[in-house]
């Protein structure tokens, strides 16, 4: 591992100016993918600026009836929070559902959204790999690919997005917060992560060296009837092969809003706006159920070994829907 | 000129605070194994997979492999080596002996800081992925599932688990009565 210089600071301006001055700086958060990547000879940063000490740690409520999650409270405390249980169910299920209790108490909101892929070509530097040297080509294309994605990859670079809790984010619209030296911005999370096209290295809509401060969680009555199913080759501490976080609002037995998001299949959280739309508006029957996952499922491109995530993403979404739907019936007879 | 690439950290380990010039690259574990002469934190995948380096720090468990030393700085570690109170055992490490709860024992301080950490985050209110429940207001019971999922960051090579799973539980419950 490269040596590196190591500073802690409480202000914010005080870590963007630091990344900003030194060349090869980065962020510390968690340190749960950063570390691993130094050690593993990936990441090799000059400099790190610890955030945790940032007065970013807090949950508080959006004006709008939202949440706004602080970037550096932990993974743990997003999944143990009584409002995010109540109003994002899928949110709090779909951390739990990733890593390890030690990882989540370590991991925090802005740094699980940027962790990168788990392609194993990428973590190791005696192999060719787009993602981390552009340009010296994808070994996964014509190799171990079989949890790679089979949607919107591109000849460059077929890896998929690593994270469970980014799923649900992205099917309730929330909002990034970021600072930079030149002021704040946002991006709506549907926009954050860049299509892979032929630059699979850049990852982020996020400018150079901008702290994300804040992911904002939209109001949304939908989000209170929300499920997270993850599917893994074992029953725990697995990254996902493929994963939905849904949710359903059936008013007199229509549906009146539905969301649907897909991990594990894209390079990015992948929000299933065909199937929403070919819901929405009737009955949350399953036959419409059945088409809806269809029609998401239909521009999938399987890779050499991956043809079993369409038949599984098209079976997730069907079974976590009929879910949703029935819930939503007992309320209305209970 | 100072080298920017190592730091002065004090770590307060088991209520010892030792002062520590450390090359910015040290892991907690390193430190703790190398620096403190505490072994009891193991090394095992040395990247966050395994479990076998956990460790509490300012009351919560982490991995120790995947924790800065420098990033430590200031904080209160408790290990293994910490555990029992003045020579007495806790219930937790009694209960490991008494219902064979190891074979070969690499996996163990890991494992029942881990225990320790996930009986607080439970008696806290904290769900786990198998909490059926979910109202936050409701506190699940501790069942053999659940101890099972939250404890899944630690592997056991000699699949002892139904012994831990098994300790934990009675550790737990006999916690419950003493209050
Ligand atoms: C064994 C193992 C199993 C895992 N299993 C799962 C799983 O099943 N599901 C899952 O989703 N994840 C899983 N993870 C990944 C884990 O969730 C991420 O490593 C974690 O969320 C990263 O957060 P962190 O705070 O530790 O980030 P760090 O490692 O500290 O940082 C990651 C990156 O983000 C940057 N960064 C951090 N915070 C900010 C900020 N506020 N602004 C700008 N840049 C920032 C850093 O510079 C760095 O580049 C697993 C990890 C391990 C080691
Ligand atoms: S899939 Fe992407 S990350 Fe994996 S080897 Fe190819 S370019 Fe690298
Ligand atoms: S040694 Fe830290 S998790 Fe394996
Ligand atoms: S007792 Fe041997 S690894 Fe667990």
């Amino acid at each position: 591992m490269r040596a590196f210089a190591y500073q802690r600071t409480t202000q914010i301006r005080d870590a963007l100016n630091l990344v900003a001055q030194h060349d090869g700086a980065r962020f510390l958060a968690g340190g749960t993918n950063i570390v691993d990547l130094m050690k593993a000879g990936v990441e090799s940063p000059a400099r790190l600026v610890d955030i945790r000490s940032l007065a970013l740690g807090e949950i508080a409520e959006a004006p709008d009836g939202g949440l706004v999650l602080g970037a550096t409270v932990t993974n743990s405390s997003v999944a143990a929070d009584a409002q995010v249980r109540l109003r994002y169910p899928a949110l709090s299920q779909a951390i739990l559902a990733g890593a390890s209790g030690q990882l989540r108490n370590m991991a925090t909101v802005g740094g699980n959204l940027l962790q990168r892929t788990r392609c194993a070509y990428f973590s190791d530097p005696s192999e060719a790999c787009n993602k981390r040297v552009p340009g010296s080509g994808c070994s996964a294309i014509n190799g171990a690919h079989h949890n790679h994605a089979i949607l919107d990859w591109t000849s460059h670079c077929v890896a998929t997005h690593p994270s469970d809790m980014a799923v649900p984010l992205t099917a309730f619209d929330a909002v990034v917060r970021y600072e930079t030296l030149h002021g704040p911005g946002e991006i709506p999370l549907a926009e954050f992560y860049l299509p892979v096209g032929d630059r699979p290295d850049r990852e982020t809509a996020l400018p150079d060296g901008a702290l994300i401060t804040a992911v904002v969680l939209p109001a949304a009555a939908v989000a209170g009837r929300s499920r997270y199913r993850k599917v893994r080759e074992r029953a725990s501490y697995a990254f996902a092969t493929v994963s939905v976080a849904a949710a359903l609002d059936v008013q007199h037995g229509l549906v009146r809003d539905v969301r649907i998001a897909l991990g594990g299949v894209a390079s990015r959280p992948w929000r299933a706006r065909l199937a929403e739309s070919a819901l929405c508006g009737g009955p949350a029957t399953a036959e419409r159920i059945s088409v809806a996952a269809e029609v998401e499922i239909a521009a999938a491109k399987p890779l050499r070994d991956n043809a079993y995530k369409v038949t599984l993403a098209r079976n997730l979404i069907e079974a976590v829907l009929t879910e949703l739907a029935a819930d939503s019936g007992e309320e209305r007879n209970g | 000129m100072s080298d920017d690439t190592r730091s002065e950290i004090a770590l307060r380990v088991n209520d010892e605070t030792f002062r520590l010039a450390v090359d910015n690259r040290r892991t907690l574990l390193d430190a703790l194994r190398e620096d403190l002469n505490l072994t009891g934190a193991k090394k095992g995948c040395d990247h966050g997979q395994c479990g076998a380096c956990t460790v509490l720090v300012d009351g919560q468990r982490v991995v120790s492999c995947l924790t800065l030393a420098v990033a430590a700085d200031g904080a209160a570690v408790t290990t293994i080596e910490g555990l029992a109170d003045d020579g007495e055992l806790r219930p937790i490490q009694e209960a490991f002996i008494r219902l064979d709860g190891f074979q070969c024992g690499f996996c163990t301080p890991g494992q029942i800081c881990s225990a320790v950490g996930m009986l607080a985050e439970h008696a806290a209110g904290w769900p786990s992925a198998v909490t059926r429940d979910d109202s936050p207001q409701r506190a699940q019971e501790l069942t053999e599932e659940e101890v099972r999922e939250r404890m899944s960051g630690n592997l056991c090579r000699c699949s002892a688990y139904p012994s831990i799973v098994r300790a934990i539980l009675e550790a737990s419950a006999r916690e419950a009565v003493a209050g």
